[in-house]
């Protein structure tokens, strides 16, 4: 172990692949090449572009699955995924072993692989474990260690050679026989399909799996047949009915109303909210009830946003129809009317890791917004930030793009100050994510704390009548509601379940097994 | 280890965040063991065991067996849940725990805002601790319609708990007491925690009035409460409209008269509408009773929590009829009625003028003011001069012409002569 710049103990080898420590915000200078994908020859191919076989498990045969390879898939099925469970199952099937599961999330529905993972045809996951998979890896019961990365360390990570998937198996919502496919039409259809992108651009084999298969062309081409081996048919990818998720609910909590109000009051009064603005929101409740507040501001000041980055929902597609915004930049659609609109609006734009997120590059969107609203798990009273751990050590969440996110021109975490008897605001976060030098406002049901680094925002604020507070002025509220300060949890230091890693791909910090177990 | 008697209280079922359930089984000998299941083991579980060991010893209970499944309860929920358990299975009653008291000292005025009052069920915990944040000018900790029957008892030290632990942000500390003689078992509990106003719920008579005020001054005279605690009537059926001057005027510690809509409603048989036409005359006889009585006429509860542009005409509509608050069932209401209650821009605006104009005649050694030709009788200005008060507290304005302690001097009077002067 090693302690790095932010303080936090980490491994220095992970799953035998040697690891640079973090080196602080922009510390980490990469050099080299980035990775080569195999060249390919149309001579391999049909002439006629039917890539059709007959099954998944020929497909995967044909691929040269073998134990130990890194097989990867995308998460725009999200908690509606069949294809997933019904590949390992295949794998299963086929007696290989030791897989290292390179999704780009996954959800509760995933639940079903633990069994892969206690018998060993799954080795380990680097990806987003939610859940159920992140319960199983803080019991430190995973053969390897899980690594978790955002959205944009994801796509660094293949890109830079760090990564190296041996198979690619993407569901594709409509594909046609070349392996052309998008996510807009289809009983399963999802809206983008970006998160897939690398995966089929450096992937050694590429298998598009589809249960809406058309004709030639499938257009748009979100992945391009051109970098597909083979098109599997299969009766369904998913069920609809939680593919497009659960969250795109508006908040009825009054404490997460009243954050959000907070939230939007914020960008107003501190001069965000001007003609050309642009703003991320995601589809928590907090985050879209932020956004109609946001809205009522926009239409009574008359500002227009230039951009505005999705997951897109309905709400959002109403201010695009509206003219409150003049492009959607879309990742991810949460809701029908996302993918609707994506299908149909040429101002509502399909994105992803690499143009959004990813930090080995030239530029990228994240940076680019004027604000990002964003939630945690925990923060602590220096600015510092967990999503992926709660207060008593569990994995419960994926990173997604929030750390890709943070680079925003004013990031704000909207945070409950407790959640039950939970205080949120801590002495030292349980797992670093965000370093605080990125955080620059954090609000709460108790009021608004702005980065003492932040001295231009401070200001802009200074005139506001919104209560700006210190955390710790908060967070002695709170452990008085709370009883006192809570115990730390009982964690096994000895055992590293899992690894974060920064976006430059450096390791920020260790998530250590529960020590009950 | 036989079982000498056993009681339960709280929740554990799907909704009961931030509650607890707990089972006590008062046992001859073996001390207390104590069986927790936690939300928040690795944070709390040690404290919470000490805390329950805490609350038996002081209740006088050496001896139990212990289940408790804690959704994150914050202690002074524990404390009560394991508290009711005890007095349960005690056959009713037990020494009380004295959980730590944690508000911030806040007083009240008999005169003060009260255009919003949020209602709190009187069992669910999961409420209480961040109600002050949405600031309400009131915040009621209901023992009355919100509570099942059977839970009475367990909402009562809930309650009285709440009151030395939660604290109200400024809001005024209301609890709404049972009818009848159930209500002044509530009193009891509450009157001794520092409870600003007790709602009187289904007021019919002046006799409701003095029962309720009777036992308010001999539990204070017991405790060496001193400050005064302020009572506010709900009239709920056609007798208590009928009854409303008498009710009003009952006692001198009433500081506002309330109306509850859907029991008024049920009560002459009529289904409460949005238009509100069917307790016109109930809710503009109360309105006038309050005035005459010189105490706040205050509007009931808009039940839609859905809708905000409807809730703004309703309280818009309630502000025109004299009224000078309404209830609330969801913080989002709040805001709305403040915006709704707060004077105009033209109300200002024509406020203004009207002081200027008295201010004048003041200079002038004048007995009438006059403005735009016409007299102005007096207590049209105490009314002007009402509404820049407001105005001033809310921000609306910077400060009253002339000096704010002029004005200051002026509405104190007019406070005196209220009732006169209406």
């Amino acid at each position: 172990m090693v302690k790095n710049a932010a303080g936090r103990l980490v491994p220095r080898c992970v799953n035998g692949v040697d690891q640079t420590a973090f080196q602080g915000v922009g510390g980490y200078v990469p050099a080299g090449m980035k990775a080569k994908p195999r060249v390919s020859s149309c001579a391999e191919f049909p002439a006629d572009g039917n890539k059709i076989v007959r099954s998944l498990a020929d497909a995967l045969k044909k691929a040269g699955l073998a134990s130990g390879m890194t097989i990867s898939t995308h998460h725009h099925l999200r908690n509606g995924d069949i294809l997933t469970n019904y590949l390992f199952d295949t794998i299963k099937r086929l007696g290989v072993r030791d897989i290292r599961w390179y999704p780009s999330a996954s959800f509760p529905v995933h639940e079903h692989l633990i069994r892969y993972l206690e018998d060993g045809t799954i080795h380990h996951i680097e990806g987003s474990m939610n859940g159920p998979l992140g319960r199983f890896a803080s019991s430190g019961r995973m053969r390897g260690t899980g690594i978790l990365r955002s959205h944009g360390t994801r796509y660094q990570a293949v890109q830079d050679g760090e990564v190296h998937i041996d198979i690619a198996v993407l569901a594709a919502p409509s594909a046609d026989s070349f392996g052309n496919a998008n996510g807009l039409t289809g009983p399963s259809a999802c809206g983008p399909l970006g998160f897939a992108l690398v995966d089929s651009d450096y992937a050694d084999n590429v298998i598009v799996v589809t249960d809406h298969l058309v004709d030639f062309p499938c257009v748009p081409w979100h992945i391009q047949g051109n970098n597909v081996d083979a098109v599997v048919v299969i009766d369904s990818l998913g069920d609809p009915s939680k593919i497009v998720s659960g969250t795109t609910e508006i908040t009825k909590s009054p404490d997460r109303l009243l954050i959000a109000e907070y939230i939007a009051r914020f960008i107003e009064d501190a001069g965000i909210m001007r003609d050309g603005f642009s703003l991320q929101a995601g589809a928590g409740g907090i985050n879209l009830a932020f956004l109609l507040s946001l809205k009522e501001r926009m239409k009574r000041a008359g500002v227009r946003a230039r951009f505005m980055r999705g997951g897109s929902t309905k709400y959002l597609v109403e201010m695009l129809r509206e003219g409150l915004t003049e492009y959607i930049l879309d990742g991810q659609a949460f809701d029908q009317e996302g993918i609707r609109s994506l299908a149909a609006d040429p101002r509502h734009v399909n994105t992803s890791p690499f143009t959004s997120y990813n930090y080995h590059g030239k530029g990228n969107f994240a940076s680019m917004l004027d604000a990002v609203v964003l939630g945690a798990t925990e923060v602590d009273v220096n600015f510092n930030a967990n999503v992926v751990t709660h207060s008593d050590g569990l994995l419960l969440h994926g990173l997604g793009g929030w750390q890709d996110c943070l680079f925003a021109k004013c990031t704000i975490l909207a945070v409950p100050s407790l959640r039950d008897r939970v205080p949120i605001i801590v002495d030292r976060v349980t797992t670093l994510c965000g370093p605080s030098e990125l955080i620059d406002v954090i609000v709460t049901e108790r009021g608004i704390a702005v980065n003492p680094r932040r001295a231009d925002l401070l200001k802009r604020i200074s005139g506001s009548s919104l209560p700006i507070r210190s955390l710790t002025d908060m967070q002695t509220e709170v452990f008085a509601l709370c009883g006192g300060r809570p115990a730390a949890p009982r964690l096994d230091e000895n055992h590293c379940g899992a690894i974060v890693k920064w976006v430059d791909g450096t390791v920020l910090d260790s998530i250590y097994s529960l020590a009950s177990h | 280890m036989n079982t000498r008697a056993q009681g339960a209280a709280g929740r554990n079922d799907a909704g009961s965040r931030s509650d607890c359930y707990v089972e006590v089984a008062i046992t001859r000998r073996s001390g207390i063991t104590i069986d927790l299941t936690s939300k928040v083991e690795a944070l709390y579980g040690d404290s919470i065991r000490l805390l329950v060991n805490d609350v038996l010893h002081t209740i006088g209970i050496a001896h139990a067996r212990v289940s408790m499944l804690d959704q994150g309860a914050v202690p002074f929920v524990i404390a009560a849940r394991v508290e009711a358990a005890a007095a349960r299975a005690l056959g009713g009653s037990c020494r009380p725990y004295p959980t730590p008291v944690l508000t911030k000292p806040n007083t009240t005025d008999r005169h003060r805002l009260r255009r919003t009052r949020l209602y709190l069920p009187g069992n669910e915990p999961r409420f209480f601790l961040n109600a002050g944040l949405h600031a309400p000018d009131g915040l009621i900790l209901d023992l009355e319609d919100s509570v099942a029957p059977a839970e009475k008892d367990a909402a009562r030290i809930l309650v009285r708990n709440a009151l030395r632990a939660v604290d109200f942000n400024g809001a005024e500390r209301m609890v709404r007491i049972n009818a009848g003689a159930m209500g002044l078992d509530d009193l009891r509990e509450v009157i001794p925690q520092g409870v600003h106003v007790i709602l009187i719920p289904k007021c019919e008579s002046a006799a409701d009035v003095a029962s309720v005020a009777h036992a308010i001054s001999s539990i204070c005279a017991e405790t060496d409460r001193n400050d005064p605690v302020y009572l506010l009537p709900i009239i709920e059926s056609a007798r208590g409209v009928v009854n409303a001057f008498g009710i009003a005027s009952a006692s001198d510690t009433i500081c506002g008269l309330a109306i509850g809509l859907e029991d008024y409603c049920a009560d002459i048989g009529v289904q409460r509408t949005r238009e509100g036409k069917e307790s016109a005359y109930a809710r503009a006889a109360i309105v006038n009773a309050a005035c005459a009585a010189g105490v706040q006429p205050l509007d009931s509860v808009f039940s839609d929590v859905t809708d905000m542009p409807a809730l703004l005409v309703h309280a818009r509509e309630s502000k025109a009829l004299g009224f000078k608050g309404m209830g609330c069932i969801h913080p989002r209401q709040i805001g709305v009625i403040h915006d709704a209650f707060a004077p105009t821009q033209q109300e200002i605006e024509k406020a203004q003028r009207i002081v200027r104009a008295f201010e004048s005649a003041k200079e002038a050694r004048s007995g009438v003011t006059v403005l735009d030709g016409r007299m102005i009788d007096m207590p049209v200005v105490l009314q002007a001069l009402r509404t820049l008060t407001l105005a001033v507290s809310l921000g609306l304005v910077s400060a009253i012409r002339n000096s704010a302690g002029s004005s200051r001097r002026v509405s104190n009077e007019d406070r005196k002569d209220d009732a006169h002067a209406e």
